[in-house]
């Protein structure tokens, strides 16, 4: 192949890594609102009167929206396709406030001072209710979070509104009971995993203005146009043809931008003005106001006979919904449907749990959706099993995992096409050096070494739902236009799909111009999330090429008055097979868009999978512990990835060193924390401290190929799996170096320290149970 | 209140608000490159050179730059490419929100610093943040940048 897998540079990297105004706000008109929003103090509360007079009056304040003056149609902001799982349980504006920073007034103004200005003379009263702010005992608390009546779930995702449970959910296959009650060797675990935030690096924003026509035109940071696009119409109560939503480039989203947290407030404004206006979130909005990864608490009971085969896994869950259910049912599904298929020598799984709300801020879409924290609870709970049976943690998942060409839960028992993960395995093992390493070194007086492993799955696009559409179109100079709907944010998929469509085509990369994403000219697809892009866009992209290039061949081969059969197509000529009968693609555009032959010719495809095949991941972490302090300072961490074929070998590997970063920030110390009146405490990076060049030592990354038939050019997808194996295999690490298992994430010196001291009381005074995590709302 | 200053090799002469910040003043002139990723002074992306050394214009008032040479990286868009092209090459260009400031700092390092080592590289980027790279391909490309050997 001449540039699949192939370290192509990204088609955008000059612009956006020189400072080229080619994001949102660099977009908007200069005459723009500025939008800002009064947010409530109380983490639950009723408004009881609001009064906006002076603000209303104040010289250069355009308009200022409260519950009274916004439509009170009920919708999510989660960017799913339609119907989405996420109940309907927000209002634009709402006379109950549900979070400390949930959203009161909407103000717009000439300039930001003005705004600013405004929101401190708008008067509300509230009445304020006892908040939930635990979600251990969020289900059966004296309040309701949502006690009103409209909210609507467009299928059954077993909502118990009453007692604040926005989705119950069952697994079984087999009788777990039973296998459990059987099985030699069983261990038990009760892992919590915390919130974290998406912290890329452009925060929320959006513009919009009328058109010419008087449709609503969005200007968006946003990782789903089209979902976007059909929200705003539900909460405005505007049919989706009177808006469009136009996608800049985007300064990352991690999944944040998957949930539209800020359109709905410039459509406002706009739509009661008839002016353009802005909305930027700063960072501390966006850690406020906007979503965070679902905290969760999984009970792991893992079942195994005497030889060291799994038998059983029971995942019992419970998960933090915040305020609002974006995502709630779906992230929580995933947990499950990421894990259990992972070993398949199992007679009985199940997972299991509920979802709740809480009085605090939603929580969304965060790379790993669900199996980051799944991959952490079963994870440790398989190393619990390793040490009990005193095998090697390798050795036992290398005897568990399920292979390439075995049967595979994760698709009802079908085959599992394509795996290498017990070649990352070997691979990985070989790299950190665990013969020589494992368990442990005694690197100094109060310093010990360890290492650890965990392996992961994730999966590519959503089976069955997600579905994408790509067009190519020979332009009149014989230059294409690649047409998709995805949405790079910083990935670079839309240089990967570009080099999907001119491998097909055998043209070069700079006859393909790209253009991405504007609901009114690109074919729709879901946008990016849920690691799609590469395998479902990319199988459409892949489609539509090979659509497009038959046509070439058909209508080359009529000018050439030959056959389609009988000609070749090199990506500069149709030439007649063994003869020098030729013409030009350039000619041949020429003749066909605005020559004789008047037909311009477009490869269409849609592609949707019935399947979601799992990319796989060996992570391996070595720590060295220091006793005295408790602090864990991370020497090395390996991954070796399988994500099929790799389309762009330089692209890829950025992703999984950030993803691993990522997941290594969440191991150590990334952590959302509340005081007890249900206010955010980590609301800037000085709180919410995220990996710096000084926190990352070594990490190495490594491919194992394997070819997954569905995908395009046999990829899977790479984008989520990357932020799974850090938090286990860091806390087998030092559970090894020093014999503390950390189950509360993040492994603070604190924690380790505080579970070091109670090993040695312990080991002073006889046993004792040993807790480990502290600070726990 | 107005202000005298040489903004990337240009006299200027702004009426800036006395409680105005740098950054916002020059995205106000048009200079797009500024961004700014917090509120408190974590994220290097409003990095620019103030006197020729790299400087948080987000936490800077507008007037303070009374005489002094500012310099964005609009203003160096060559020897800007020239490492682009380099960061581009290593796949380290993700979003790209934070490169404006990173590349500022980079420019600003390879004039500081002669032959550095590893830590002093990180030590001198480390106010830069970025959440995309896990910085492991930023430092590769600023190694190859520089001449300097890789580990």
């Amino acid at each position: 192949m001449k540039l699949v897998g192939k370290g192509i540079p990204k088609i955008d990297g000059m612009a956006i890594a020189t400072g080229k105004p080619v994001y949102t706000e660099d977009l908007v008109m200069a005459n723009a609102l500025v939008v800002k929003i009064l947010r409530s103090p109380h983490a639950f509360a009723r408004i009881t009167s609001i009064d906006v007079e002076k603000a209303a009056a104040l010289e250069g304040v355009e308009c200022v929206l409260t519950y009274r003056d916004v439509p009170q149609q009920r919708f999510t902001l989660a960017g799913q396709s339609y119907p989405e799982p996420s109940p309907y349980d927000r209002l634009i504006l709402d006379l109950v406030v549900r979070y400390v920073g949930d959203e009161v007034a909407i103000v717009a103004a000439v300039d930001e001072k003005t705004a600013l200005a405004a929101l401190d003379l708008i008067k509300v009263e509230y009445e304020v209710f006892p908040p939930v702010l635990d979600f251990e005992t969020a289900i059966g608390h004296s309040s309701v979070v949502h006690p009103e009546d409209d909210v609507h779930c467009n299928f059954d995702i077993g909502m118990v509104k009453d007692r604040n449970i926005v989705s119950t959910q069952k697994w079984e296959v087999g009788d777990i009971e039973k296998e459990l009650s059987e099985c030699d060797v069983v261990v038990e675990g009760t892992f919590y995993t915390q919130a974290n935030a998406q912290c890329m690096m452009e925060t929320q924003r959006a513009f919009n203005y009328l058109d010419h026509l008087g449709r609503l035109v969005v200007v968006s940071s946003t990782q789903v146009p089209f979902h976007a696009r059909r929200m705003l119409a539900r909460a405005l109560e505007l049919p989706t043809s009177k808006i469009r939503v136009i996608k800049p480039r985007i300064g990352g989203g991690f999944g944040s931008k998957q949930t539209s947290c800020v359109e709905i407030f410039t459509a406002a404004v706009t739509l009661k003005t008839g002016k353009p206006a802005i909305l930027v979130y700063d960072r501390e909005e966006t850690f406020t106001c906007t979503t965070s990864r679902h905290a969760m608490r999984l009970k792991v009971t893992l079942g195994a006979d005497k030889e060291g085969v799994i038998r059983a896994v029971d995942i019992q869950g419970l998960s933090d919904t915040g305020a609002y259910g974006e995502h709630a049912s779906t992230v929580f599904m995933v947990t499950g449907e990421k894990t259990l298929p992972l070993y398949n020598k199992t007679k009985a799984v199940r997972f299991m749990g509920n979802v709740v709300y809480t009085n605090k801020p939603a929580a969304g879409a965060y790379r790993g959706y669900g199996a980051t924290q799944g991959t952490f609870a079963l994870e440790s709970a398989v190393n619990m099993l390793a040490e009990k049976m005193s095998m090697d943690p390798a050795e036992l998942r290398l005897k568990n995992i399920a292979r390439e060409g075995e049967p595979f839960l994760g698709y009802k028992g079908g085959t599992l096409e394509s795996s290498a993960l017990n070649r990352c395995i070997e691979k990985g093992r070989e790299m950190i050096g665990w013969k020589f390493k494992y368990p442990k070194q005694i690197s100094a007086a109060n310093k010990v070494r360890g290492v650890g492993m965990a392996v992961t799955m994730q999966g590519s696009g959503i089976a069955n739902i997600d579905t994408a559409s790509a067009e190519v179109r020979l332009n009149d100079n014989g230059d294409f236009s690649l047409l998709i709907g995805s949405t790079d944010m910083g990935t670079g998929s839309d240089t990967i799909l570009a080099q999907m469509a001119a491998e097909v085509l055998e043209v070069s990369m700079n006859q393909i111009i790209v253009h991405a994403a504007d609901t009114d000219v690109s074919p729709f697809d879901p946008g990016s999330y849920a690691s799609s892009t590469t395998y479902v866009t990319g199988m459409a992209v892949v489609r539509a090429a090979e659509d497009l290039k038959q046509q070439i061949l058909a209508e080359g081969a009529k000018f050439l008055q030959s056959t389609e059969e009988e000609v070749e197509f090199n990506g500069h000529t149709v030439r007649v097979t063994g003869t020098d009968k030729m013409i030009g693609l350039k000619k041949l555009a020429q003749q066909l868009v605005v020559g004789p032959e008047k037909r311009q010719l477009v490869g269409n495809a849609t592609y949707g999978s019935p399947i979601s095949p799992p990319p796989f991941i060996a992570g391996f972490a070595e720590v060295e512990v220091d006793k005295e302090t408790g602090k864990v300072e991370l020497l090395d961490f390996v991954a070796v990835v399988d994500c099929g074929t790799v389309i762009n070998p330089h692209l890829a590997r950025i992703q999984v060193e950030g993803g691993l970063v990522q997941g290594i920030g969440m191991a150590l110390y990334e952590d959302v924390r509340y005081d007890n009146k249900g206010k955010l405490l980590s609301n800037s990076f000085m709180q919410y401290k995220i990996p710096c060049r000084k926190d990352i030592g070594t990490v190495r990354v490594a491919f194992k190929e394997s070819f997954e038939p569905t995908g395009p050019f046999g990829a899977k997808s790479v984008g989520e799996v990357v932020i799974n194996t850090p938090a286990a295999a860091i806390a087998a690490a030092v559970y090894h170096a020093v014999g503390v298992r950390i189950t509360q994430l993040p492994i603070t010196p604190e924690k380790v320290f505080i579970s070091l001291t109670a090993c040695n009381t312990h080991r002073a005074q006889g046993p004792r149970p040993l807790r480990s995590g502290i600070n726990r709302l | 209140m107005q202000v005298e200053f040489v903004v990337n090799g240009k006299q200027a002469v702004w009426e800036v608000p006395p409680d105005e910040f740098l950054a916002d003043t020059l995205r106000k002139h048009g200079l797009l490159s500024i961004r700014k990723g917090c509120n408190t002074s974590c994220c290097g992306l409003c990095t620019v050179w103030i006197d020729g050394k790299p400087t948080l214009s987000c936490s800077v008032l507008s007037f303070r730059v009374q005489g002094k040479f500012v310099m964005t990286i609009e203003g160096v868009s060559e020897e800007a490419a020239e490492f682009a092209r380099i960061l581009v090459a290593e796949g380290a260009d993700q979003c790209g929100f934070c490169s404006p400031g990173f590349v500022m700092t980079v420019l600003a390092l390879k004039r500081e610093l002669v032959s550095p080592t590893d830590d002093e590289i990180v030590h001198y980027l480390t106010g830069n943040l970025c959440r995309c790279t896990g910085y492991l391909g930023q430092m590769r490309a600023v190694k190859t940048y520089l001449g300097v050997t890789q580990r």
